[in-house]
């Protein structure tokens, strides 16, 4: 297996505060890997340093062996970079359709119609296809999220918390979709706080607390790792 | 160095009343988050009231003071925060900015309104005719007021702001509002005593400037592009900053004055007259800076939107242009010659709104420039080759649409507000340098030649109006066509989150230039358009501002919202010169419209189409409306009912009784016979019209048809469906406003919160 993406030594600074500090960390083609942590450890801000928003202090961010540091976000996504938001960021006054169909249309692929209809069926969208994005529940909210970042068929998916606000019957969807997805050799990286959903799908974890990776591993290793226990719950020990 | 001295004694002082400005626009930007256009029009008002007590009334100058600054300009401000702004707190910038703008409209209107120029009589400063010695130089005591005032609020504002209670409320709001909240802080209090302090402060300003440049209402109002120049040195933030900024311009402003005076500086460049570079140093000023700024960052959490766009279907956008063709022929056939040219007027307006569909309704980027782009259409109409030929008006719209991208491309680094007012000082520094350029316009008028098109001949009104119309039919097409394309999809996703886009793959800067350029050429036919002889003052900044406000209270983003704005601007000025007395009326109205945003988002054509929805998925009902405007064009052809008559009983059945028709359908009884009595008897009326209302003057007519048709509809509504309890939906976002106070206080004592 080879690193998809490799984050090298990234630092961001807001002002005098360390958002990250010196994280290293791949993801591995193909895989399913978590990023979980502490609310404020760091975790959005990373994504958006490897979607372009944010440039680091310093680091490096390689995706596919090469360095994508200059590369400005609206062509990282032609790279094959995708991703969905915390704060959902819907166009909110487009239908459900138009939202994957624009996906689509930007990415350039050949037939847009056809391809945002497969996104929509592979989500259970379908039948919400001519609600405008800005009324949907939450639940749709965030896997048309997802719909929207598949439909430029991306090699590398970031999902930013996408189980907040869904319910167990939706959560238990997201993971059959997430398993899918590695079927298709879609490679993710997970943000979540969900650890049933982070320890049933994924092959590999970083945790990151306080803008550093404090552990890395397999489920069964963070797990047991006493620094993540640490992290989460305190000097409990 | 004693002239050195005078000058800048003059810059110091221009400067110190600027500061005064610009520190009230900041303080309520930083506390409500909503940039004040009207804040100049403020001091103004501040200005003549001033003016009205201490010199008309002859009250003495402290009681003149108080009342003014510190009764009138505070409750003003109270209620432009209460009234008019507080129900778009969850709006997005461009409606609160709207709001703005047709608050500087209303207060504009006001003004001439209660202060006719000819009543004017010269504004005196304090002390006026004692000097002070300084240096050698003799200074006005206003002058030294408006230094010691700018001074006292400098350090005043500072104790506020870090040593009261209040004032590190407002700083706390400042930096987080929901955080404040939680804490204990009531932003919205907050938010009101800014908006107190804010209006007292440009009153300040405006009463000071006064004395300077005597009672003029849009020089004053202007003021505000001073204080924004100012304020956007401090980058909208930083007190001290903005201090300096503003003598910075004031000092830069009298500089030039000084050099203008000398023999050595140019007359002329290159033929072009440099008389109005004073004036434009404020807006060049705030144009440099805004290019200065860095460019915008991509920010998370996509616009909060009450408006909602609806995609236009192809059936009724063709059947709207057919209905609007057809209309303007036969009614262009009843309308004598000057009213036809009302129409025309009214057509060209609406063009000039339109322009704002793909602009502002789509990408959600706001222009204040639109006639300025048809005023250059014009001009290069005028100045091109083939007089009237159609490929000059191809090469006319593309430069313009070159032009426009070309405007657009620095000020697109910048986003909302930064955006809206770089067009803003676009259109005045060409309004100021090169629109009232003899070169441009010899002798104040510009000819711009009809299209020459065999068999037609485009300078009578008629053939003009037909034209139009079917010109602003086309472009509507094409919009519709655009709304439905890729392009259209991306550009409405562009307004409601540029960073999803960005990371889709989008490239934003290049979306936005197409916009305005798309904008920018449809704008330039509103000018190149209007054959006939034009002038410079057709397209000042100031007359863009009502079509910024109509298209969005028409419905920004809708065709049929343009066309309905564009009739309303042009029923204005039918209104105005026909009635003179309603003329005030109308002076106010863009701006009394543009307030009533705040309960309705969505514009008005969204309810004129909800109301009709019924209708047009009622075949039955369809086909009797369609009839009836057949009877009554067959009654009118026939000579039965007068043109008056067809107008009105026209209006009164399409607004009045069409939109009950499906209701109608499933009624029975006596109710069904009430209505369709009530219905007969408002036809009725309305066609023999020119009997009952034999000599009044058109406005009266106009007014007296708007009444009937609106009664009759209400009546017919009533009588079908009784009134019930509209649920409202709150405007917040825990939908408190859903309670009533009491209940609010036993739940809050219920659960023990202590408030």
């Amino acid at each position: 297996m080879t690193a998809l993406l490799e984050v090298r030594s990234v630092a961001v600074r807001f002002g005098g505060v360390m958002a990250l500090s010196g994280v290293n960390l791949d993801v591995q083609e193909g895989t399913i890997t978590g990023l979980i942590g502490p609310n404020g450890a760091g975790k959005t801000t990373l994504f958006n340093v490897i979607c372009g928003i944010r440039q680091p202090t310093s680091g490096v961010i390689l995706f596919d062996d090469k360095e994508i540091n200059r590369i400005p976000t609206q062509k990282r996504s032609s790279l094959g970079i995708g991703r969905t938001f915390q704060r959902l960021e819907l166009f909110t006054t487009l239908s459900v359709f138009d939202n994957v169909l624009v996906a689509a249309e930007l990415a350039g692929v050949d037939n847009p119609h056809e391809v945002a209809k497969e996104q929509l069926l592979l989500l259970g969208l379908s039948n919400l296809a001519s609600t405008i994005a800005g009324e949907l529940p939450t639940g749709s909210a965030r896997l048309l999220e997802v719909a929207r970042a598949l439909a430029g068929h991306p090699r590398l998916l970031l999902l930013d918390e996408p189980a907040s606000g869904l319910d167990d019957a939706e959560t238990q969807q997201l993971a059959q979709l997430l398993r899918r997805l590695k079927s298709l050799s879609i490679t993710v990286l997970l943000v979540e706080h969900d650890m049933s959903l982070i320890m049933s799908v994924c092959d590999q974890i970083h945790v990151l607390n306080l803008g550093s990776v404090i552990a890395s591993g397999t489920t069964d290793q963070i797990q047991h790792n006493p620094d993540v226990i640490d992290a989460y719950l305190g000097a409990a020990r | 160095m004693q002239q050195l001295v005078a000058y800048t004694v003059i810059g110091l002082t221009t400067g110190a009343i600027y500061a005064l400005a610009s520190s009230g626009l900041v303080v309520t930007y930083v506390t409500s988050g909503v940039f004040n256009i009207a804040h100049g029009a403020i001091g103004m008002i501040a200005a003549f009231s001033y003016w009205q007590v201490r010199f008309d009334w002859g009250w003495p100058a402290p009681i003149a003071l108080v009342a003014i600054l510190g009764i009138l300009c505070p409750t003003l401000g109270l209620a432009i925060d209460r009234v008019a702004l507080r129900g778009l707190a969850q709006a997005t910038e461009v409606t609160r900015l709207t709001a703005t703008v047709a608050l500087m409209a209303a207060f504009i209107g006001t003004a001439a309104w209660i202060w006719p120029p000819e009543n004017r009589q010269p504004f005196r400063g304090f002390f006026d005719g004692n000097n002070v010695n300084i240096f050698g130089v003799n200074v006005g005591w206003n002058k030294i007021i408006a230094l010691i005032a700018a001074i006292i609020v400098a350090l005043g504002l500072r104790v506020l702001l870090y040593g009261t209670r209040l004032g590190i409320q407002m700083r706390a709001v400042v930096d987080d509002r929901n955080l404040a909240e939680l804490n204990g802080a009531r932003p919205s209090r907050i938010a009101s005593a800014s908006w107190a302090l804010g209006a007292s402060l440009a009153g300040l300003a405006g009463i000071l400037l006064a004395a300077e440049v005597q009672l003029n209402i849009v020089p004053l109002t202007l003021l505000v592009i001073n204080a924004y120049a100012a304020a956007i040195f401090g980058r909208l933030k930083s007190l001290p900053l903005t201090f300096i900024g503003a003598m910075a311009l004031g000092l830069t402003e009298a500089y030039l004055l000084w050099g203008q005076g000398e023999s050595w500086f140019p007359k002329t460049v290159s033929g072009f007259s440099t008389s109005g570079l004073r004036q434009a140093t404020p807006t060049i000023f705030l144009f440099i800076l805004l290019l200065l700024l860095p460019q915008a960052k991509l920010r998370a959490g996509a616009a909060r939107l009450r408006e909602r766009s609806v995609i236009p279907q192809w059936n009724t956008a063709i059947l709207g242009a057919v209905v609007l063709v057809v209309s303007s022929i036969a009614v262009t056939g009843m309308l004598t010659r000057s009213n036809t040219i009302y129409l025309v007027q009214a057509l060209i307006m609406a063009l000039a709104v339109v322009s704002l569909v793909p602009l502002t309704g789509y990408a959600g980027l706001v222009s204040l420039a639109p006639l300025t782009f048809a005023g250059i259409g014009a001009v290069l109409m005028s100045k091109m080759p083939g007089d009237g030929n159609v490929l000059s008006l191809i090469a006319v719209v593309a430069i313009v649409a070159l032009i426009g991208a070309l405007i657009a491309l620095p000020a697109l680094r910048l986003e909302g507000i930064y955006l809206a007012l770089a067009t803003g000082a676009f259109a005045l520094l060409v309004s100021i340098l090169v629109f009232n350029q003899g070169k441009i316009f010899s002798n104040g008028v510009a000819e711009v030649p009809p299209l020459r098109i065999p068999g037609v001949d485009l300078s009578q009104p008629r053939p003009k109006a037909i034209f139009l119309s079917i010109a602003f039919a086309i472009v509507g097409l094409g919009l519709v066509a655009l709304r439905r394309s890729s392009l259209g999809r991306r550009l409405v996703a562009m307004k409601d989150s540029p960073l999803a886009g960005a990371t889709l793959g989008m490239n934003l800067v290049r979306t936005k230039v197409l916009a305005f350029a798309i904008s920018a050429a449809i704008a330039s036919l509103a000018g190149a358009l209007d054959a006939g002889k034009v002038a410079p003052d057709n397209y000042v900044f100031d007359r863009s501002l009502p079509i910024l406000l109509l298209a969005i209270v028409g419905g920004i983003g809708s065709i049929g919202g343009a066309f309905f704005g564009g009739m309303l601007l042009g029923s204005n000025a039918v209104l105005a010169s026909i009635v003179p007395s309603l003329s005030k009326v109308t002076q106010v109205m863009p701006g009394l419209i543009g307030l009533s945003m705040g309960r309705n988002p969505n514009g008005a054509s969204h309810q004129v189409a909800t109301a009709f929805r019924p209708v047009t998925q009622h075949p039955q009902s369809l086909v009797i409306a369609l009839g009836g405007v057949g009877a009554l064009w067959l009654l009118t052809f026939l000579d039965i009912i007068s043109n008056w008559g067809f107008f009105a009983a026209l209006v009164v059945w399409g607004l009045g009784i069409v939109p009950n028709l499906p209701a109608l359908a499933n009624t029975t009884g006596r109710p069904r016979m009430l209505c369709l009595s009530i219905a007969a008897a408002g036809i009725g009326l309305a066609s023999f019209f020119d009997d009952v209302f034999d000599a009044a003057p058109t406005g009266g007519r106009l007014l007296a048809v708007i009444i009937l048709f609106v009664a009759v509809g209400n009546a017919i509504r009533r009588v079908h469906t009784p009134a019930k309890p509209t649920n409202k939906s709150s405007p917040d976002l825990v939908g408190l406003v859903a309670f009533t106070a009491e209940e609010l206080s036993k739940s809050d004592r219920d659960i023990k919160v202590v408030l």
